[in-house]
């Protein structure tokens, strides 16, 4: 029978991928940014965007602007996306037409005024002898800084895609901290399901490699200060790890009905066979000690894909390389997975790599978990020098792995009890 | 094929704004328009905003721990995110509380702007951002601050105080956050992705920075109190409003089957993104989207609560549209609800939705609110009142509308 193919045991429309795109610290461009993964390269590096010395951390995963100049969170944020966008687009035989035929969801971090704009706005000349804010404000009302409102409002990085590419309707921005790529995906892939739309567009974007994030995050003892090292600061899994590495960068998806791919003729690069999630009322920034939260998202996954758990043959954790995360996921695999399945399944984290891209993460990891499957291949945890005892797992450690890949779960967890889980397969 | 829409209801309301506390002040507040609204007007000079009630937020928030962590922002959402769960019949009760999702339209948490004017004082002697940021902020920055600045951290504390769990999402955008986070709960509800669904936004105006950001564009009231209608062309702008809405969205055999009565029928939300780059785009997006969801419906009088925000562009273009409805044979009944609790951005959409369910259950309208004004009529009285168009415009971008219905199980 045909009709299986098109849709899934539930009796919903399966939702395939056919054009993906990426930009991370390692490179703009999926093909740049394989090739240096399979390597075992590190993006990460010293910041030199704004002066560090006397920070606890100095290193991030920067994304150089195309045009080798940095100017606003926003503008890269923007950029990124368009770029990913574009290159999803492309692949997915979509670029020439004229306005994308379904809707867009972004996954974006919340958008803030940062110290060089209000640095302006003070500067700016206003009558009366103001201070404070009473002087931004005043700045404000003159009407010369229109473009900050047009790129600090929170549907601004939406706004600029829906001028680049038409998608229809209304843009959906999500935030569910670093889970929010995620849950873009499983927005398009629910309004597939729903009949909405044969096809969708999701997108995951994050530049926020900015001073003040920096403190704010050190300030939560939530990063690597292996600045000496900036390559070997992303180590999950490993003994000695210390915080997570904050990375920038973007990736985008086209999702589509599989009936429509076909009717297009474009090439289906694998499918979105599940999504589930599950939050924690435990903690702001820690997960329930029994992980019941983690384990719920990681199921519930599973089980809106139908996959038995012994059907995962690799998981792309979230490993952020903090000392909780690593140990909460390596357990709630445990339970989830089952002790000896775990033994026999490779587990890596990207992000030793990469960093970590926040609000881009779900996306990002979602494309590599695609390109692994198309290639064969595991991309490695780096790093991966003094293995955790605790953590007894195939983490593919320092170098990629040739492996036949049917069955990805992707993991994403973020504060405030955010967790999301993907479940990945192949095209056919 | 997809299978049979199922009926969405409202089965719960929070509502915590200028006004009231609950949805009974609110009922009385809004047909109380002799008193006047509820303004700050000196110390935000000169810009005013309506400032939220009194309200003891422990009564929904029992521990202090909880308190400490979170800005007013955040308080009030999960004040009446509270209040809405207890409306339902749904608080408390674990089994429902595992299977509520939760959709928040959120913008961003409060900036400490004591910590902002003193960088900035020193800026003004020093030109040096990085060196100064660097001094003045790691001393003085909290991280619970930060946590409570992230747009998702209200859905987070809202599963931590109430135990909120079947899932999270957290939808930004200015006024489409509102749009679209009802417009996901209704979806899901109707296609049988959800059965119950606590959905909707909160906003703190009383703050320096967040008029700072809408102000970049020029989009705020400057002057003193007038209804939303007759700031059009009167220098245009919006009076931002303290406020938290939230709505319990369930599916009808769900609610029947736990003995919930319901507030009204959300018969449908349609959104739209007009390019707004030449006049008439606003209109024509609205005009589009009313004949989707009123095709087949009986003409005649039609109460609508506006969100117009008094933007000139977006309003006008609105009002258009209400206007030219009179072509298809509907004669609307308008009241902007902003004129008498202020624009309340991402949570505005959801507050319209949860005033058009409570007059839907009492069977009457809100008295007109543009006092001197010709834009809001008298409600013709003849029966009780059986459907309300909401209407959201983006004081910047997205539309949005809601169909909602009497139901016959009624609350009141």
């Amino acid at each position: 029978m045909m009709s299986h193919r098109f849709t899934d045991k539930k009796g919903r429309p399966v939702v395939v991928v056919t054009g993906m795109g990426l930009v991370t610290p390692l490179a703009w461009g999926k093909q740049d940014n394989w090739g240096a993964l399979v390597e075992g390269r590190s993006g990460i590096k010293p910041i030199s965007r704004f002066p560090t010395d006397g920070l606890r951390t100095t290193i991030a995963g920067t994304v150089t602007p195309e045009n080798g100049c940095f100017s606003s969170a926003p503008e890269l944020t923007i950029d990124m996306a368009r770029y990913a966008a574009q290159e999803a687009l492309s692949e997915a035989g979509l670029a020439d037409i004229s306005g994308f035929p379904g809707p867009l969801f972004l996954a974006t971090p919340p958008a803030e005024l940062e110290w060089p704009q209000r640095q302006a706005l003070l500067d700016a000349e206003v009558a009366g002898g103001l201070t404070g804010y009473k002087r931004l404000l005043a700045a404000a009302r003159t009407g010369q800084f229109r473009s900050f409102f047009e790129n600090f409002q929170f549907s601004s990085v939406a706004d600029h895609l829906c001028d680049a590419f038409q998608p229809r309707g209304l843009p959906v921005s999500v935030s569910t901290a670093c889970a929010s790529g995620a849950t873009a995906i499983q927005l398009a892939a629910e309004s597939i399901r729903r009949h909405e739309t044969d096809i969708a567009l999701a997108v995951g974007t994050d530049s926020s490699v900015q001073l003040e994030a920096l403190i704010r995050f050190s300030l939560l003892s939530a990063l690597s200060i292996r600045n000496e090292e900036p390559g070997a600061a992303s180590r999950p899994f490993c003994k000695s790890r210390d915080g997570f590495v904050m990375a920038e960068g973007a990736a985008a998806l086209v999702l589509e009905t599989r009936s429509s791919a076909i009717q297009r003729g474009a090439q289906i690069l694998g499918v979105v066979r599940g999504c589930g999630e599950m939050a924690d009322d435990y903690h702001r920034t820690r997960s329930k000690p029994d992980g019941s939260a983690i384990i719920g998202a990681m199921r519930n996954a599973l089980a809106d894909a139908d996959a038995a758990p012994d059907e995962i043959d690799y998981v792309n954790a979230h490993g952020t390389s903090t000392p909780e995360n690593d140990k909460m996921e390596y357990l709630s695999l445990q339970t989830v997975l089952g002790k000896k399945n775990l033994e026999a399944t490779p587990v890596s984290s990207t992000k030793s790599m990469t960093g970590h891209t926040l609000s881009a993460a779900g996306a990002i990891e979602a494309v590599l978990s695609l390109m692994m499957i198309g290639a064969a291949t595991l991309l490695p945890t780096i790093n991966y020098d003094d293995p955790d005892p605790e953590i007894p797992m195939d983490v593919v450690p320092n170098a990629a792995r040739k492996a036949p890949v049917r069955t990805v779960l992707s993991n994403s967890f973020g504060f405030g009890g955010q967790n999301a889980a993907l479940v990945i397969g192949t095209p056919d | 094929m997809a299978e049979e829409p199922k009926e969405v209801w409202i089965t719960g309301i929070g509502l915590a704004t200028s006004l009231g506390d609950g949805v009974r002040e609110h009922w009385e507040a809004m047909a109380d328009v002799a008193a006047g609204p509820a303004l700050e007007i000196e110390r935000f000079e000169p810009y005013c905003v309506h400032r939220l009630i009194d309200i003891n937020f422990s009564k929904q928030i029992p521990k202090k721990s909880d308190l400490r962590q979170m800005e007013r922002w955040q308080r009030i959402g999960v004040y009446s995110a509270g209040l809405a769960l207890n409306d339902a019949g749904i608080a408390g009760e674990p089994s429902l509380l595992a299977l509520t999702h939760l959709v928040v339209a959120a913008g961003s948490g409060e900036r400490d702007t004591a910590v902002d004017s003193q960088v900035l004082d020193a800026l003004a002697t020093r030109a040096d951002t990085a060196v100064l940021a660097k001094e003045i902020l790691p001393s003085a920055l909290r991280p619970t601050l930060f946590l409570a600045q992230l747009s998702n951290l209200l859905a987070g504390n809202i599963s931590i105080v109430h135990n909120v769990t079947a899932s999270s999402r957290t939808f930004m955008g200015e006024e489409m956050a509102g749009i679209s986070a009802v417009e996901n709960a209704v979806r899901r509800v109707a296609a049988g992705q959800a059965e119950l669904v606590l959905v909707g936004g909160a906003l703190n105006a009383e703050r320096e920075d967040l008029l700072l950001g809408y102000e970049l564009g020029c989009n705020l009231w400057a002057n003193s109190y007038r209804p939303v209608w007759q700031r059009l062309e009167a220098g245009s702008g919006f009076i931002p409003g303290s406020a938290g809405a939230f709505l319990v969205v369930e599916a009808r055999e769900h609610a029947e089957a736990r003995g919930a009565k319901s507030y009204a029928r959300l018969k449908c939300v349609v959104s739209d993104r007009a390019r707004r780059s030449k006049p008439g785009q606003i209109r024509e997006s609205l005009d589009g989207m009313f004949d989707k969801v009123y095709r087949g419906h009986s003409p005649g009088p039609i109460a609508v609560l506006s969100g117009a925000s008094g933007v000139a562009q977006a309003s006008a273009e609105e009002l258009a549209f209400l206007d030219g409805l009179d072509e298809r044979h509907f004669t609307p009944v308008i009241r902007a609800y902003g004129s008498r609790l202020g624009h309340t951005v991402e949570a505005h959409f959801p507050l319209g939705i949860a005033l058009a369910a409570l007059a839907l259950d009492r069977g009457g309208f809100y008295p007109p609110y543009d006092e001197g004004g010709e834009v809001e009529a008298p409600f013709p009285q003849a029966g009780a009142l059986d459907r309300v168009l909401v209407t959201g415009v983006g004081h910047w971008r997205g539309e949005g509308l809601a169909v909602m219905e009497r139901t016959s199980d009624g609350r009141a």
